[in-house]
């Protein structure tokens, strides 16, 4: 150390100051723990697992090593001799994980040093089923060596969690595609929605439970049920309030005062609960590799595949679609061409809350779970999808949803899963700074 | 039915600290959307950074309970920046949308582990309270008088947080008949009638997002001076409240927040008095927690109604009608 500073006085006086600084604090660190036995920093218990972890005959410090099994999990670091410690409650077996971005670069575990009778676990170089022999402790010294990673296979991580994102975001554009419909004609946006969401997953938990029927025949009645709402909304509030005149924000207020109290019926006749729709848990089918997919949502993407189209079909091609169309482009040009807009207004009203029917439904799979608030949960997520595509265009909505989806289940990879909505809200954020017309919107519409 | 344990419970709202909190949060959203037009619909955050820069200024960083407050305006101001450079030049729902989303994203970085060391996540911060008691000026011992006998804490709450919205009360009463005050009025009525006499419309709609900010910054401080800190109170539900409050008093008024705030709480606290009452006696075939759930039923519908059909609130002057076009 004296060298380094003589060293380093050469260079000039206040590097001087910073490295023995810096060096100080170093020493400070590592000297600590050197001085207290490994394992201080845990709950101590009879058992426990120990050992050292050594590279080419040195110890290596700062390791960071876990361990897992049986409901417990402890995590802990090597000390300056490269020793380790971790009790564990019970004398059983467990898997201890050396965390290998904590290990020197290049170099893993060496699996031709490994103590006898142990291995790394299947498809990782770093992960160990460990047991106790006669004694309440264990001695696992693990030797460094050359050697390539497999994390976890971080490749079949990333397909399974694409085409969860893929899934979720299938079902968001259904209910992004309504939301878009609806501000496209009306020019409103509906806080609302997150209630037609969730009335599609409550309606089918009320046709499958109570009413015992098969789950092919609960979701089109569900659907059905959901375009009846959007049908009833239209014809006692919003055409009325549109007659008498509400502007728009005061319409969006209204919306929100619709989904304070649809919300909080649902849970007037639901409860706090989370119930399960039939057929949730159903267990997964292995495709390749470590990616497995259950059956739900194989169907569950085939359909909102198969309703995406059917919906993409009728706005191009059919007369009321082409209607629809227009409207959106220019209210005041397609009525005068006369098109019969509130006629073409409850249409869109219908179809949007049949598609977030039907949306509900498959957040109810994917979530897993009905519960009263389950649509306020991806509201702003619909809005994100809505915004990013393009406010008011379809074709758009359903881009910005899948990509929605995506980021939010792929961006789990690296931050926390508490955090993985903040991704996608924060993506809102900034479309609106660089680009706030969206993927497929015009300039004009953000005036 | 217990008439008067209920109407003793619901006179206490009257000057409670969440009844404060709430019309502080009430008056800044009056400058936001009430004087300048803007939809804003992140309370929830502003309240929230509010009440976590006081709870964390205390905790982790020692400091005094007064510079823990002057921390949270400077935290409202910064979120009113950050809203503000995006949205403002763009159309007013665009506003409503990214102002909620910003608030979920404040409150799910309160909640998450990975801040756990200031945090305290999902179980929130509590304990704080040591250095605004000490500096309490009221004799100790319990008095009042009447549904209002509270210990000498209580009441160094209820007057430090009476003497807050009163200064912000006074604040918004005296900038509003400024010249301030009319080119923010005439920017929320004609935004381009005002551009066009040479004002700086983004700069005038920046200082109003800040300093309602600033109010709704001071809403969750005096939510978190008596209890405790917990992200799940800044939902976006308490946001669609502190709306239906302001909207029940006046959005364009001046007192309006404040006795909207009082009447939502007595009004709630009397349903929740009144309610499961009914469901015990069997009038209402409901049981006592649908009962609880029924007042936000209500709360939805009462929203529903007002902008429906008295959209210039209780106090609020028919011509002064703030929902523009």
């Amino acid at each position: 150390m004296g060298s380094t500073t003589v060293h380093a006085r050469a260079i000039a006086p206040w590097l001087t100051a910073l490295l023995g600084a810096l060096l100080a604090v170093a020493m400070l660190f590592t000297a600590s723990p050197a001085q207290a036995a490994p394992g201080d920093d845990q709950e101590q218990t009879p058992y426990y697992f120990g050992g050292v972890i050594t590279f080419e005959g040195e110890p290596v410090a700062g390791v960071t090593m876990s361990i897992e099994g049986n409901g417990f999990n402890a995590e802990t670091e090597t000390d300056a001799e490269g020793r380790w410690r971790l009790y564990v409650p019970e004398k059983e077996e467990y898997v201890l994980t050396v965390d290998e971005n904590t290990l020197p670069d290049g170099v893993i575990v060496d699996p031709e040093q490994l103590p006898e009778g142990i291995a790394p676990r299947s498809g990782t170089t770093a992960s160990f089923d460990v047991e106790f022999g006669l004694t309440g402790s264990k001695i696992v010294n693990l030797f460094l060596g050359e050697g390539e990673r497999v994390t976890t296979s971080f490749f079949d991580q990333f397909v399974e969690r694409l085409i969860n994102g893929l899934n979720f975001g299938l079902l968001l554009a259904l209910a992004s595609i309504g939301l878009s419909l609806i501000y496209g004609t009306t020019g409103l946006t509906n806080f609302a929605h997150a209630e037609l969401v969730t009335f599609g997953a409550v309606a089918a938990l009320v046709f499958a439970l109570p009413l015992s029927m098969p789950m092919w025949l609960a979701v089109p009645l569900s659907v059905i049920a959901g375009m009846l709402v959007g049908y009833l909304l239209d014809l006692v509030m919003w055409r009325p309030l549109k007659r008498k005149g509400l502007g728009i924000i005061q319409l969006m207020i209204v919306t929100i005062g619709l989904s304070l109290a649809l919300r909080y019926t649902f849970q007037f006749f639901m409860g706090g609960n989370t119930v399960q729709l039939p057929g949730a848990g159903s267990p997964k089918i292995p495709l390749f590799g470590a990616v497995s997919l259950s059956p739900v949502a194989m169907i569950s993407m085939a359909i909102s595949i198969v309703v995406i189209v059917a919906v993409a079909l009728w706005l191009l091609y059919s007369r009321m679609g082409k209607a629809t169309r227009a409207i959106s482009d220019n209210p005041e040009l397609a009525s005068a061409s006369g098109i019969n807009v509130e006629r073409v207004v409850r249409v869109v009203w219908m179809l949007s809350a049949a598609l977030a029917a039907l949306a509900g439904i498959l957040w109810g799979y994917f979530r897993p779970g009905v519960r009263w608030d389950m649509g306020v949960h991806i509201l702003l997520l619909i809005f994100a999808a809505v915004i990013l595509g393009g406010l008011g265009t379809a074709f758009g909505a359903l881009i910005g949803a899948i990509i929605v989806g995506v980021l939010v289940e792929v961006s789990s990879l690296w931050i926390a899963a508490d955090l993985k909505y903040v991704g996608a809200l924060a993506v809102l954020i900034i479309v609106l700074l660089i680009r706030p017309q969206g993927i497929l919107g015009r300039r004009e519409r953000i005036g | 039915m217990d008439w008067g344990g209920i109407f003793n419970n619901a006179a206490g709202w009257i000057i409670s600290p969440t009844t404060i909190a709430y019309a502080l949060a009430a008056t800044g959203l009056a400058v936001h959307f009430g004087y300048a037009g803007l939809l804003n619909f992140g309370v929830a955050g502003f309240m929230a950074i509010g009440a976590y820069s006081y709870a964390i200024s205390i905790l982790s960083f020692g400091l005094p309970w007064w510079v823990g407050i002057l921390i949270g305006m400077v935290g409202a101001t910064v979120f009113a920046l950050i809203l503000g450079i995006p949205t403002l030049r763009l159309r007013a729902d665009y506003l409503a949308i990214v102002t909620i989303a910003a608030a979920e994203i404040v409150r799910l970085l309160f909640t998450s582990t990975v801040f756990d060391e200031w945090t305290n996540s999902a179980d929130g911060l509590g304990g704080y309270h040591a250095g605004f008691r000490e500096a309490n000026p009221l004799p100790p011992g319990e008095y009042g008088f009447g549904p209002w006998v509270y210990s000498s804490d209580g009441w160094w709450v209820r007057l430090f947080g009476l003497i807050l919205l009163a200064i912000a009360v006074f604040i918004v009463w005296a900038v509003m008949r400024s010249p301030w005050g009319r080119v923010l009025k005439g920017i929320r009525e004609d935004e381009d009638a005002v551009r066009s006499l040479g004002k700086n419309v983004f700069s005038y709609k920046m200082q109003a997002l800040v300093l309602g900010g600033i109010f709704g910054g001071f809403g969750g401080v005096v939510l978190a001076l008596p209890s405790a800190v917990v992200p799940a109170t800044y939902m976006t539900s308490l946001t669609f409240y502190i709306w239906t409050i302001l909207l029940l008093g006046g959005a364009a008024t001046v007192f309006g927040p404040a006795v909207g705030a009082l009447i939502f709480w007595v009004v709630m606290a009397l349903l929740d008095g009144i309610l499961p009452g009914l469901a015990a006696a069997g009038i209402l075939p409901i049981s006592a927690i649908q009962a609880g759930v029924l007042r936000y039923v209500f709360v939805g519908i009462a929203l529903m109604l007002l902008v429906i059909f008295r959209p210039q609130g209780i106090f609020g002057n028919k011509r002064e009608l703030t929902f523009v076009k």
